[in-house]
C-alpha cells in the first residue's frame, strides 16, 4: 500500500487553521499560477490541462480539456460557470474545498478563464452551504481588493468578473443545465440535451463551460507544476489526485485525497488513515462506490482500484467520489427505499417518468415495509423502472430529461438483483401476519 | 407530393416507420411525421408554441447514425438520412409507460369534466397504455377547483404539469402570472400569492389544457360535448376577426373556442371575444318590437312597428334622414341598410362610426396592409393608434410574436403608454395635437436641436435614426388613440409620414367588429359601396340602384349637431348608442332630444333606444349568416347557429321590409343573394360570391385576393386602360352618357345567360369595366394647429380598456365586472406639482364641464397630459369634451 506517499495537490492547506485567507494562500504559493499564466498564451494554458489528462470531477468524469474546447470558436461572450452546488447523497468534497481553500477555487476559476476567454464567471453555490458562500465571498472580495479579479489583472490586459451566486437547496440544480436555468433566474429544471448542450448553447443562450468545484481547484498546480507532473500520477485512464468521500457504516467517515485509480476500495474503507474498517467490525453487505445515483457494489468488488473505466465496465461508476457503506444489519428494503426517496423528494416534476414513477416506486417500496406487499409487487417495481429507465441497464437509457429518474432506478435494480430474498421475505411475512387488509386492493393486472 | 418528385430546395429526406418522407429544412420530427400521415401521441407539445419535451409522451426511436435512441420527437429536428420508428415495441413500451404515469394520480372524473368528451387525455388512454391501474396507493389530492382569475378555475388533480398554460402567459401573452410551484409529485400550476391570473388571453388557457384542469367559469357544466353543435364563424369583438368555432346546446350559445388560421389570429382569442357568448342569450334580449305610446315604449306588432318606421321615413325629405351606425353588422345587413338609405331614401347623412375614428376617405384610401405584411420578420412598425392590448388584443399577440421572436422594430407613438410600450424599441408620448409636429421631425432631414411635442431632442433623434434605417416599406398601425384629441392629427402624422417614404402601409385600426366593412358598404357620408366616392360612382350606382344621394351628406357630427337644430325629421340608429359613445355627451344629449323620430334597431335596450320612438328587435351576432370584413380588408363567413329570441330579424330583413313599405324593392331574399349584389356593384368586391368565400377558409382580402374576372392578359390591359380612361375623364358628362348607354341589366341578367353566357359575361365585364370608378383616395391632411400651450392647464387624453360599459362585456355575466373604472391619471411630475395625494378626489375642468374624480400618478402619461378611460361606469368623461376641438384644455383643481 502506498497510501503514505500520497502527494497532496488540492488539500494542501487544509491543516491550516487560516487556510481560507488570502495571507495564508499567498504564503503558500497562492496565485503564482496565475502569474505564470499570464504570461502565457492562453492556448498554452489549455493545452497544460488538456496534457493533464484531468478528468471532470463533478460526477461524469469529462475530460476537462476537452470540454472546453467544445465551445464553438469566436462566439462571444462565453461563460465559465462553476457548480458548486454538491448535493449527491454522501459527497462532501466540494464543500471542503470551498470552505477550507476558497482561494485556490478562484485561482483555478481564473485560469480556466484565461485559457477559455471567458470575461465573466458564475460561481454557483448550493443554498445550505452557509460557511462556503461567507467565505468565498470574503475570498472574491479580497481578491479583487489584491488585484487578482477585475480589470486588468496583474497589470495584464486580462480581466474578468467573477459572480457569486447561491441556490435555494435542490439537488437537481446540480446538474448542468438546471443550473443554468437557475443562474438565470428561472426554477431550476433542466433543459433538453440536445439541443441545449451548455458548451454551444448555455447560459444565456451563449457557449458556457461548466465545470466542477474540485476540477477547478486541481488547475493551479497543473500550471504551476505542469500538465505533465500532474498526468504522472495516477492510473492510464485516471490521472492525478481524487477526493472520495467515505460514509455510511465506517468507523471514520471522511474526506480523503488519494492518488487516482490506485488506491482501492478496500483502502479507502478499511485503511486506518482513511474509512477505519466497518462499524463493530460487522461484515460488509454493500457499498454505492460514487453517490447515491450509482449501482451497488458488494464484497466481490472491493479490490477494483478506484479507477474510472474499471468502475464502469464493473457496472457502476465513480461518479461524484461519494463511497456510502452498509454492514451485514442493513435492511435492504429500507435502505432502498431511503435512497429511492431521496430522488423522488428531489425530483423537479418538469417530465412525467420522473415526476410520478420515483414517487410511485417510492410509494411500493413503503407500502411493501408497511406490510402491504404482494407478490405481484415486485414484479411492477422493475417494471415501473423499466419505464423510466428502459432495458435496466448500465449505463442507464432514459425516457426521462435528465439522469434523476435513472438514478431511482439503480438502487432498486441493485438491491433486487442482490438481495431479492429479502423483498420477498418483507411479502410473505406480511401476508402470514397480517389479520385484515385495511384497504382493499383491486385485482393486480400484468402489463401484457 | 409525390414521392417521386424531386424534394423541395430545402428538404430534408428522412424515413419515418420505413417510408421515404421529405421533411422541411427545420422541421420538427412530430410535424414531419404528421405530415405524412404518423400521428405521434403528444400533451405538451403545441404548434403555436415553443416546443419543451416534457410529457414524454411523443417519445420514439430515433437512429440518426448512433443507433436508434428514444427522444422526443417535438424537440428533434428531421436531419437527412435520419430513421425513425413510431410503432417499435421500445416505443410502444415508453409511450404506454408515460400514458400509465400520466394517469397515476389523475382523479378519472371524466363524467363531471367539462373536457370529457373532447380530452386528449382520454382520447389517448384509449389508445395508448394499460386498460387498468396498477397503482392501488392513495391518489394525489388538492383543494379543488381553484379560482385563478374571475373567468378560469383551475383544478389542479386533473393537471399533468404540461406546461401549455404557463408557458401560454409567458411566451405567447406575456402575463407570466401562473407559474409551476414546489417540486416533483407536488409539483402544480398556481398563481403568486394575492395576484389572479389577470390576463385578456387566459381563456386560451382552457382552450390548449389537453385535460380539464383548466375550466371556463362562463362553461362549467353547461354542456357535454357530444351534444354541442359546432359552427365556424369570426369573432366580432373587435375588428381582429379571429376565427372561431361556435358551440351550441339546446339552441343556446355555450361557448366560442379559436380556431387556427395562420393569416389572423393562431387560434387564440382574448377573454372578451371568447367569453362575450355569453352576450347572446344575456338577460333583456329584445324579442319584440317597441313602440312609444302614452306609457313609454310598449311591445308592438312587427307590422305596426315597421308601419310606424315607413310612413316616419315617407314623410321626411332626404336631407331630414340620418342613420348612425352599423359598425356591428354583418357586410349584407350593411349593404341593404346603405342601399335603403343611400339608393332609396336618397339621404346621404349615414355615418357607422361615432365621432371615435378616423374619416371613411383615409380609412379606405390609405395604401393598406395586412397583419401579416405588419409582422413580416425584419420590419419597421410604426404604431399610431390606440392600445392594441385594450383595443384589439389579438393583433396585440401577432405584434407581440413579431417583437420577441421576429426581430421587428417597433416605435410607438401614443398619447400615453400602451399594453406594448414595453416592447417598443423607441415608445413616445406626444403632446396632445402634437403628433403630426412630432412626426415632421422624424422625417427631418436633419436632427432635431430643441424638444418637440414634448419629446426630448436626445429620444427624437434616436428614433429618428431608427425609422431611417428601416428596411422596405415602414407599416403603420393607424387608430384613433384618443377620442378627446380631433382625427386630423392622426391624419397629419400619417400624411407627413407618408409623404417623406411614399412606400408607407398601414393597418386601420378601428375598432368596431365590422366598422371596416360597414365603411366599404358605404355607412359614411360621401361614399358608395366599394370604397368609392359618391361623386366618382354616382353614374355607376344609377344603373342599379333607383336613386343615388344628391350631395355629400353629414357624419354623426353633423347628423347631432343637425338633429339639435331641429333639422332631422327621422334619425335611424343601427346598433349605436351615442349618448354613451359620442365623444361629445353634451352634444349627442341634444341632437337625441332634437330628433323628431327616433328608430332604433338593436339588440338590448340601450340609453339611447330608451328615448327612441320605435324600437326595432334585430338579431345579432350568431343568429343570422352573412359576411363581415376585418381590418385589413379581409371578408370571411359569419354563421348562424342558434334561432334569434322572440321574434327578432336580421337587419337585411328589416331594411328589405321597409323598403318594400316606401314602395322600393331592394332585389335580395337572401344574404347570399345579397353578397352576390356585392359581388357584382360594389367596385372593390367585384367577384366575391358565397361560393369564392367557400372555398379560402382563411377568408378573402379585398381586392387582392378576389379571383380575376378576366380570363386573358389582353382584357386585363384593357380594363386597366379603360380604368386610367375612365379616370381621366371621371368628371366629364360624356363618361357618364356612356355609362348609361352600357348599363342595360346586364348584372340581373348575366345570371340566366344561356348558351354563350361566357362570351356576353366577358362583353358585360368589358362594357363595365369602361365605368368602373376609381377607389377613394387618401388625400394628405395638412397641419392642425393646437392651441398655445397654458403652462396651468392639461390636455386631456381619452383612452378605452378592453372591459367597459359597452354591450359585449356588460351583456355577459362574468365579463361585467372586469370594467375597471376610471380617474384621472397624471405623470408624477405633474402629480407632485399639484400636491395631492393618490385616490384624492379633484375637480377636472373643461370648458363644457367639471367632473369630480380621482386623482393617481402615472409613470405612462406625459407631462401635461391628463389620461381618462371612456365609457367607465363612474365617470362619464365625455361630458368634458367638445367633438371638433383639435384637443381637450382641462384644468385641475384639489378640492381641499
Amino acid at each position: 500500500m502506498s497510501t503514505t506517499e500520497v502527494p497532496r495537490i488540492i488539500t494542501s492547506r487544509f491543516e491550516h487553521e487560516d487556510s481560507f485567507t488570502l495571507a495564508r494562500y499567498e504564503a503558500t504559493g497562492g496565485y503564482q499560477a496565475l502569474r505564470k499564466a499570464i504570461g502565457m498564451a492562453p492556448a498554452a494554458v489549455a493545452d497544460e490541462v488538456k496534457s493533464a489528462s484531468l478528468l471532470g470531477r463533478g460526477g461524469a468524469g469529462f475530460p476537462a480539456g476537452v470540454k472546453w474546447g467544445l465551445a464553438p470558436a469566436e462566439v462571444w461572450p462565453r461563460y465559465l460557470v462553476v457548480n458548486g452546488d454538491e448535493s449527491e447523497p454522501g459527497t462532501y468534497k466540494d464543500r471542503l474545498l470551498m470552505e477550507r481553500d476558497p482561494h485556490q477555487l478562484i485561482e483555478g476559476v481564473l485560469l480556466a478563464c484565461y485559457a477559455i476567454g471567458c470575461g465573466q464567471a458564475f460561481l454557483y453555490v448550493r443554498g445550505e452551504m452557509a460557511l462556503a458562500q461567507e467565505r468565498i465571498a470574503a475570498a472574491l472580495n479580497d481578491a479583487y481588493a489584491a488585484g487578482y479579479i477585475g480589470r486588468n489583472i496583474l497589470g495584464s490586459d486580462f480581466s474578468v468578473d467573477v459572480v457569486l451566486t447561491w441556490g435555494a437547496g435542490a439537488y437537481i440544480v446540480g446538474e448542468e443545465t438546471a443550473l443554468i436555468e437557475s443562474l438565470e433566474g428561472n426554477r431550476g429544471m433542466p433543459r433538453l440535451k440536445p439541443p441545449f448542450f451548455p458548451a454551444a448553447k448555455g447560459l444565456y443562450m451563449q457557449p458556457t463551460i461548466v465545470n466542477n468545484v474540485e476540477t477547478l481547484s486541481n488547475l493551479p498546480w497543473i500550471v504551476s507544476n505542469g500538465g505533465e507532473a500532474f498526468a504522472a500520477l495516477g492510473a492510464e485512464t485516471s490521472r492525478g489526485t481524487r477526493m472520495f468521500a467515505v460514509s455510511g457504516h465506517v468507523k471514520t467517515p471522511g474526506v480523503f485525497e488519494v492518488e487516482y485509480g490506485v488506491t482501492t476500495f478496500r483502502d479507502l474503507i478499511f485503511s486506518p488513515q482513511y474509512g477505519g474498517g466497518i462499524r463493530n467490525d460487522n461484515a460488509i453487505k454493500a457499498f454505492i462506490p460514487g453517490g447515491a445515483s450509482a449501482p451497488w457494489f458488494f464484497e466481490e468488488h472491493l479490490d477494483l482500484p478506484l479507477e474510472k473505466v474499471t468502475v464502469d465496465r464493473a457496472g457502476s461508476m465513480l461518479g461524484s467520489g461519494a463511497i456510502v457503506v452498509m454492514d451485514e444489519t442493513t435492511d435492504a428494503v429500507k435502505a432502498c427505499l431511503r435512497v429511492v426517496r431521496f430522488f423522488a423528494r428531489e425530483s423537479c416534476g418538469k417530465c412525467t417518468p420522473c415526476r410520478e414513477g420515483t414517487t410511485w416506486l417510492e410509494k411500493i417500496l413503503q407500502r411493501i415495509l408497511d406490510g402491504y406487499g404482494r407478490p405481484s409487487d415486485l414484479a411492477l417495481l422493475m417494471d415501473v423502472c423499466d419505464n423510466i429507465s428502459p432495458g435496466i441497464a448500465w449505463p442507464p437509457k432514459q425516457t426521462t430529461i435528465c439522469p434523476l429518474g435513472p438514478s431511482a432506478v439503480s438502487p432498486i435494480a441493485s438491491a433486487m438483483e442482490r438481495f431479492r430474498p429479502e423483498f420477498e421475505a418483507r411479502i410473505t411475512q406480511a401476508e402470514q401476519t397480517r389479520i385484515s387488509v385495511p384497504v382493499a386492493f383491486p385485482k393486480a393486472v400484468t402489463h401484457a | 407530393m409525390p414521392e417521386s418528385e424531386a424534394p423541395a430546395v430545402d428538404g430534408v429526406v428522412v424515413e419515418i416507420n420505413g417510408h421515404e418522407v421529405v421533411a422541411r429544412k427545420g422541421e420538427l420530427l412530430i410535424d414531419a411525421a404528421e405530415r405524412a400521415g404518423t400521428y405521434i401521441p403528444r400533451f405538451c407539445y403545441h404548434e403555436r408554441m415553443k416546443p419543451v419535451g416534457m410529457c414524454r409522451m411523443c417519445l420514439v426511436e430515433v437512429d440518426s447514425g448512433r443507433g436508434p435512441a428514444l427522444q422526443p420527437s417535438c424537440m428533434i429536428e428531421c436531419t437527412p438520412g435520419m430513421k425513425v420508428d413510431t410503432e417499435s415495441e421500445i416505443t410502444k413500451k415508453a409511450q404506454d409507460g408515460v400514458l400509465e404515469f400520466l394517469l397515476l394520480n389523475h382523479p378519472l372524473d371524466c363524467p363531471v369534466c367539462d373536457k370529457g368528451g373532447e380530452c386528449p387525455l382520454q382520447d389517448q388512454t384509449m389508445a395508448y397504455g394499460p386498460g387498468e391501474s396498477r397503482m392501488v396507493e392513495e391518489k394525489r389530492h388538492k383543494e379543488k377547483p381553484i379560482p385563478i382569475s374571475d373567468l378560469v378555475l383551475l383544478d389542479r388533480e386533473r393537471c399533468i404539469l404540461c406546461d401549455r398554460c404557463t408557458r401560454f402567459a409567458k411566451d405567447v401573452a406575456g402575463d407570466p402570472l401562473i407559474h409551476f410551484i414546489h417540486r416533483g409529485n407536488n409539483t402544480e400550476v398556481n398563481t403568486f400569492p394575492d395576484e389572479p391570473f389577470a390576463s385578456y388571453f387566459s381563456g386560451n388557457t382552457v382552450q390548449i389544457c389537453p385535460v380539464g384542469a383548466l375550466t371556463a367559469s362562463s362553461y362549467r357544466f353547461k354542456a357535454r360535448p357530444w351534444d354541442l353543435e359546432t359552427t365556424e364563424s369570426t369573432c366580432q369583438g373587435c375588428s381582429v376577426g379571429c376565427r372561431i368555432s361556435i358551440d351550441s346546446s339546446r339552441d343556446q350559445v355555450q361557448r366560442y373556442s379559436g380556431v387556427d388560421i395562420d393569416p389572423v389570429n393562431w387560434g387564440w382569442l382574448c377573454d372578451k371575444g371568447r367569453f362575450s357568448s355569453e352576450a347572446v342569450s344575456a338577460e333583456g334580449r329584445l324579442g319584440e318590437s317597441l313602440l312609444r305610446t302614452a306609457s313609454g315604449l310598449t311591445p308592438a306588432r312587427w307590422s305596426d312597428a315597421l308601419k310606424a318606421a315607413a310612413s316616419a321615413l315617407s314623410a321626411a325629405s332626404p336631407a331630414s334622414i340620418a342613420f348612425i351606425g352599423g359598425a356591428r353588422l354583418t357586410n349584407e345587413d350593411a349593404y341593404a341598410w346603405a342601399k335603403l338609405a343611400k339608393g332609396v331614401l336618397g339621404t346621404d347623412n349615414v355615418d357607422a362610426q361615432l365621432g371615435d375614428g378616423l374619416p371613411a376617405e383615409a380609412v379606405l384610401g390609405l395604401p393598406r396592409a395586412t397583419i401579416d405584411e405588419v409582422c413580416a420578420p425584419g420590419g419597421t412598425v410604426v404604431l399610431l393608434g390606440p392600445d392594441p392590448k385594450e383595443e384589439l388584443p389579438v393583433l396585440f399577440l401577432r405584434l407581440r410574436h413579431a417583437v420577441e421572436n421576429d426581430g421587428v422594430t417597433l416605435i410607438e407613438i401614443s398619447p400615453r403608454a400602451t399594453g406594448i410600450s414595453s416592447l417598443a424599441r423607441s415608445s413616445m408620448q406626444p403632446r396632445p395635437g402634437e403628433a403630426g409636429d412630432l412626426m415632421r421631425a422624424l422625417t427631418a432631414a436633419a436632427d432635431a436641436d430643441r424638444d418637440i411635442a414634448g419629446i426630448s431632442a436626445e429620444r427624437l433623434n434616436a428614433t429618428r435614426a431608427l425609422l431611417m434605417a428601416a428596411k422596405g416599406p415602414v407599416k403603420v398601425v393607424i387608430g384613433r388613440a384618443s377620442t378627446s384629441e380631433s382625427a386630423e392629427v392622426t391624419l397629419d402624422a400619417a400624411s407627413v409620414l407618408l409623404g417623406a417614404r411614399p412606400d408607407t402601409v398601414f393597418l386601420p385600426a378601428l375598432r368596431r367588429a365590422n366598422v371596416h366593412g360597414a365603411l366599404d358598404m358605404g355607412l359614411a357620408p360621401g361614399l358608395l359601396p366599394g370604397r368609392v366616392a359618391l361623386d366618382d360612382a354616382r353614374a355607376w350606382f344609377a344603373e342599379c340602384w333607383s336613386t343615388v344621394p344628391a350631395a355629400r351628406g353629414l357624419d354623426t357630427a353633423g347628423i347631432l349637431e343637425a338633429a339639435a337644430e331641429g333639422r332631422i325629421d327621422v334619425l335611424v340608429l343601427l346598433g349605436a348608442d351615442p349618448l354613451t359613445d359620442f365623444p361629445d355627451a353634451q352634444l349627442a344629449e341634444r341632437g337625441i332630444a332634437g330628433a323628431r323620430t327616433i328608430i332604433s334597431v338593436d339588440t338590448l335596450r340601450n340609453a339611447s333606444s330608451e328615448r327612441a320612438d320605435i324600437v326595432l328587435a334585430a338579431a345579432g351576432f350568431a343568429e343570422k349568416a352573412g359576411t363581415t370584413t376585418n381590418l385589413e380588408g379581409r371578408v370571411s363567413s359569419l354563421s348562424q347557429r342558434v334561432t334569434p329570441p322572440g321574434t327578432a330579424r336580421p337587419d337585411w330583413v328589416l331594411a328589405t321590409e321597409l323598403a318594400g313599405r316606401l314602395g322600393a324593392n331592394l332585389g335580395f331574399t337572401s344574404p347570399a343573394e345579397i353578397l352576390a349584389e356585392i359581388g357584382s356593384v360594389a367596385p372593390s368586391h367585384l367577384g366575391l360570391s358565397i361560393e369564392v368565400l367557400a372555398a379560402a377558409p382563411d377568408g378573402l382580402l379585398v381586392p387582392a385576393e378576389l379571383p380575376e374576372p378576366l380570363d386573358d392578359a389582353d382584357e386585363l390591359t384593357a380594363q386597366d386602360d379603360a380604368v386610367a380612361e375612365a379616370d381621366a375623364t371621371a368628371a366629364g358628362d360624356d363618361a357618364d352618357v356612356e355609362i348609361d348607354a352600357a348599363a342595360d341589366g346586364e348584372i340581373a341578367d348575366s345570371e340566366s345567360e344561356p348558351v354563350d353566357g361566357a362570351v356576353q359575361a366577358e362583353i358585360d365585364l368589358a362594357e363595365a369595366a369602361a365605368s368602373q370608378p376609381a377607389p377613394v383616395a387618401f388625400t394628405p391632411v395638412g397641419a392642425v394647429p393646437a392651441p398655445p400651450l397654458d403652462s396651468y392647464s392639461f390636455r386631456l387624453v381619452a383612452t378605452r380598456k378592453l372591459y367597459d360599459q359597452g354591450t359585449i362585456v356588460q351583456a355577459g355575466n362574468h365579463l361585467a365586472d372586469l370594467a375597471p373604472g376610471t380617474a384621472v391619471r397624471v405623470s408624477p411630475y405633474d402629480f407632485d406639482r399639484l400636491g395631492v395625494a393618490a385616490g384624492d378626489t379633484v375637480s377636472v375642468s373643461s370648458p363644457r364641464a367639471t367632473l369630480m374624480m380621482p386623482i393617481h400618478a402615472d409613470a405612462g402619461v406625459a407631462r401635461g397630459s391628463a389620461a381618462v378611460v371612456i365609457n367607465q361606469a363612474d365617470h362619464q368623461v365625455t361630458q368634458l369634451m367638445t367633438i371638433n376641438d383639435v384637443v381637450t384644455e382641462l384644468r385641475i383643481e384639489t378640492t381641499k
